[in-house]
């Protein structure tokens, strides 16, 4: 082995982390990566479905409603501000991990709070939604809406509708749970005590990251 | 936050441990914590090795059980009829049993013994003695990989017990059969508990492969280049990864899977009859599932046996006293095998209905895997070619293992042609094929590690002579039980069936098949004879009285023989050197441990 000493330090000789993190959040990308399969893979079979299918019916169509308009049409009005909301929750995260950065307690504690309060608007939108649905006779193995080009519908769409976004769902709400954890150590100032905020970090790369699976699952039931 | 502080504040816990202890003794006394959930992956490697040959003794008991209809179909055993009750009347296996002992033989060995029971138990030993650390990145989710397959294993034997029997579909689970509670009787609940089992054992895959990766990554000890690492290492790593990017879509499948069964959904059921009436479900497709099972039951063949070629790389090359030839070849043919694992699970499905246009790009991809697979075989020749050979009982199953991945790995040259699939699948050449070059191949890598890291385990040796004997009987055996299977899947006799003795053209094996299942009996029959030298040893096997029995390089051999938790009792070894420094310059062989000298040249 060289042994000669050089400038540059040898990130992968060992006794470092290559990548300069720790373990944990080397898990977190990896699990990130793990999930990302997951969803792949539904989204995937949803296409899958999908494209043998001859006809489709029309998010327009189906995603109109709002609460409290009435039968005004709006399409794709409450779907937009859902993912305003979860968007916005994203920006708290983000400015929460700054504050840990500066290990300010409070102002991550402002932030966090902000970012549990838009999971769970989110989550309150996607519930009034699916009731919404119900009521329409929408539900796994029942499908109300017609193709696009009028003929019958398969059930499928409002099977792989319910499975994939309750699945995102489960996602959000394991991560609502996961900050008001943090939170509750933040308050008891844990993370003042180890010296840094890492932790916030790392819940905040499972909140991107969930953030960002619904920028998909929103793409492929509501725009195309 | 700096890089020494990320790194070495998850190991402050374990040098504190250690602080006030002046011996490798443990600072966890109560049985629980040692014993039961216990965080220390050296323990937790032998509840995955134990739990593993419980599970390996059923699974193989169970193909002896089928083994009996198939060899002598119009024999009556009343003693199956006391075992097995209702499902054996009159002293013959009935058919739906035999369907469920079939799929029960499959799931058990494929992923309760071969996955959990192999990868689990040598990467949780092998990883941190290995680079060089205390334990696992996390030990509590290491405890809680295990504890979710130990669920997981109560769940499956559960099913066993059920009233309509457990699942019987195959053990690949496809819809419609495994869709559909009415299909067959082996498709009610004995399914769902299939389902719930398995996705308890994606959690447990998931946790350990984190594990194992952020582990090799961040925790090898100062100098432990990754082009240091022992082969072992680079396997369980390349498994890890395989592992935790593949089982994900499985569950997928599964949670589609589950919806059809249970809320009425239509994902993979489309235009079906069952007892001549329709049903509703339309515009699913069955072809689906078995895409998302194969994208995760290809790789999984390979999550079996990369850790198999690890250590038996690394056996081959301690017994042979000389370095593995084309170390950096084996790192690069063990990470094509990684990448092409992903692109070659249609194969599985050339003639389910799967597009033959689509199936041309797959027997391209899947004969592409012959060549590092056969960088690694020609590694392991070269490495021991010209070797001064010690016979172990561990080296004997390494060499074994080329062997039959070789005669195993050519006829996957035959069924990855999609044209010459078309005659040959489903039938009992297929069955020959994988159980030859993943199912024996990976058993004599698990043998070859047990028998050569056992002292490392339980600080004592197994018995060489019930080793030898369990080798021959059982390499002899293997190739007696399955290459006849070749001839009689060329001839056309399927696989999965429950008696073939109807047809013509399939009785002439009638003798064959006796045969066979002779032989299968006797085989079991030493596999018991070698978990008696396994629990016999673990108390009364030859003392180890010196560190390192085998005089290999590796780190693992410079812990004290009982070593507590965090492994070396004062700091960690610093390593300088490669891991196979053997018969260089004059000496036998250079420990890692060792700097590297003025003169010398490196490898």
């Amino acid at each position: 082995m060289d042994t000669a000493v050089t400038a540059k330090k040898k990130w992968w000789a060992g006794g470092y982390s290559p990548f300069n993190v720790s373990y944990g959040k080397l898990m977190m990308w990896y699990f990130l990566m793990s999930d990302a399969f997951t969803f792949g893979a539904l989204l995937i079979a949803y296409g899958t479905i999908r494209f043998s299918s001859p006809s489709w019916p029309d998010p327009n169509e189906v995603f109109k409603s709002f609460p409290g308009m009435g039968h005004a049409e709006l399409p794709l009005m409450f779907v937009s501000l859902m993912t305003f909301i979860l968007i916005m929750s994203s920006v708290t995260m983000v400015l929460a991990v700054h504050a840990g950065h500066m290990r300010d307690r409070k102002a991550v504690a402002k932030w966090l709070l902000l970012t549990i309060i838009g999971g769970f608007a989110f989550l309150s939108c996607q519930a009034w939604e699916w009731t919404h649905l119900f009521h329409e006779g929408a539900w796994w193995g029942r499908n109300p809406f017609v193709n696009a080009d009028g003929t019958q519908a398969s059930t499928n769409f409002t099977n792989f509708f319910f499975t994939i976004t309750g699945f995102h769902g489960l996602h959000v709400t394991s991560g609502v749970i996961l900050n008001i954890v943090i939170l509750a150590n933040v308050l008891k100032g844990t993370y003042d005590q180890r010296g840094h905020y890492e932790m916030v970090e790392k819940v905040g790369l499972y909140w991107h990251f969930v953030d960002l699976v619904w920028v998909f699952v929103f793409t492929c039931f509501y725009l195309l | 936050m700096s890089n020494e502080a990320t790194l070495h504040s998850q190991q402050e816990v374990m040098h504190g441990a250690h602080d006030h202890h002046d011996h490798e003794h443990h600072h966890e006394d109560s049985f629980i914590s040692k014993y039961v959930f216990s965080m220390d992956h050296k323990m937790i490697a032998k509840q995955f090795l134990i739990t593993g040959i419980v599970w390996a003794i059923i699974g193989a008991f169970f193909s002896v059980l089928f083994r009996l209809q198939l060899g002598f179909p119009d024999a009556t055993f009343p003693w199956l009829e006391s075992i097995l009750g209702h499902w054996a009347k009159g002293g013959r296996i009935t058919a739906e049993a035999y369907y469920a002992l079939v799929t029960m033989h499959g799931t058990i060995l494929v992923f309760f013994v071969l996955t959990a029971g192999l990868s689990g138990t040598f990467s949780n030993l092998l990883i941190p003695l290995q680079v060089g650390a205390r334990d696992m990145a996390s030990p509590f989710m290491n405890c809680l990989s295990y504890w979710f397959f130990f669920l997981a294993s109560l769940v499956m034997m559960a099913s066993l017990f059920v009233q309509t029997g457990p699942a019987s579909g195959g053990w690949t689970m496809y819809p419609p059969l495994s869709a559909l509670g009415d299909a067959s009787i082996g498709s009610k609940i004995g399914v769902d508990l299939w389902l719930t089992s398995m996705a308890l054992f994606v959690v447990s895959q998931l946790l350990g492969g984190l594990n194992y990766i952020s582990t090799i990554l961040n925790m090898r000890t100062k100098g432990m280049a990754m082009t240091k690492m022992p082969l072992t290492i680079w396997s369980f790593f390349f498994t890890a990864i395989l592992g935790v990017l593949s089982f994900p879509v499985l569950l997928s499948g599964f949670i589609l899977l589950l919806m059809d069964r249970h809320a009425g959904t239509s994902f993979y059921l489309s235009d079906i009859f069952i007892a001549g009436k329709a049903l509703a479900n339309e515009g699913g497709s069955a072809i689906l599932y078995q895409h998302l099972f194969w994208f995760l039951g290809h790789p999984e063949v390979y999550i079996i046996i990369l850790p198999a070629m690890g250590m038996v790389s690394e056996v081959l090359a301690v017994s042979s006293r000389k370095p593995i030839f084309g170390y950096l070849a084996m790192i690069g043919s063990l990470f094509a095998i990684c990448i092409l694992a992903f692109l070659v699970w249609a194969h599985h499905m050339f003639v389910t209905g799967l597009n033959p246009f689509l199936g041309a790009f797959f027997v391209l991809l899947t004969l592409l895997i012959a060549v590092p697979s056969a960088i690694k075989v020609f590694n392991w020749i070269t490495t021991i070619w010209k070797g001064n050979i010690n016979f172990t009982p561990a080296s004997l199953f390494s060499i074994g293992f080329v062997s039959t991945f070789i005669s195993g790995g050519l006829t996957g040259i035959w069924l990855g042609n999609s044209s010459i699939d078309i005659h040959l699948h489903d039938t009992m050449f297929v069955i020959a094929h994988f159980h030859i070059v993943m199912g024996v191949s990976a058993f004599f890598g698990m043998f070859a590690g047990i028998y050569h890291w056992f002292p490392k385990l339980y600080g004592r040796f197994m018995n060489s002579t019930i080793g030898y004997i369990h080798f021959w009987v059982t390499m002899v055996g293997a190739y007696l039980i399955f290459w006849p299977m070749h001839y009689e899947g060329m001839a056309g006799m399927p696989r999965r069936y429950y008696d073939v003795s109807n047809w013509a053209s399939f009785k002439q094996f009638g003798g064959l098949n006796e045969f066979i299942t002779i032989v299968v009996i006797l085989v079991f029959a030493v596999q018991l004879l070698f978990v008696f030298n396994f629990f016999y040893s673990i108390f009364k096997g030859r003392k180890m009285t010196t560190l390192n029995p085998w005089n290999a390089t590796s780190l693992e051999w410079t812990t004290p023989i009982h070593a507590g938790h965090g492994n070396w009792p004062g700091e960690i070894p610093e390593v300088y050197r490669w891991a196979y420094d053997y018969s260089k310059d004059g000496r036998d062989f250079i420990p890692q441990t060792e700097p590297i000298g003025p003169n010398e040249e490196v490898h």
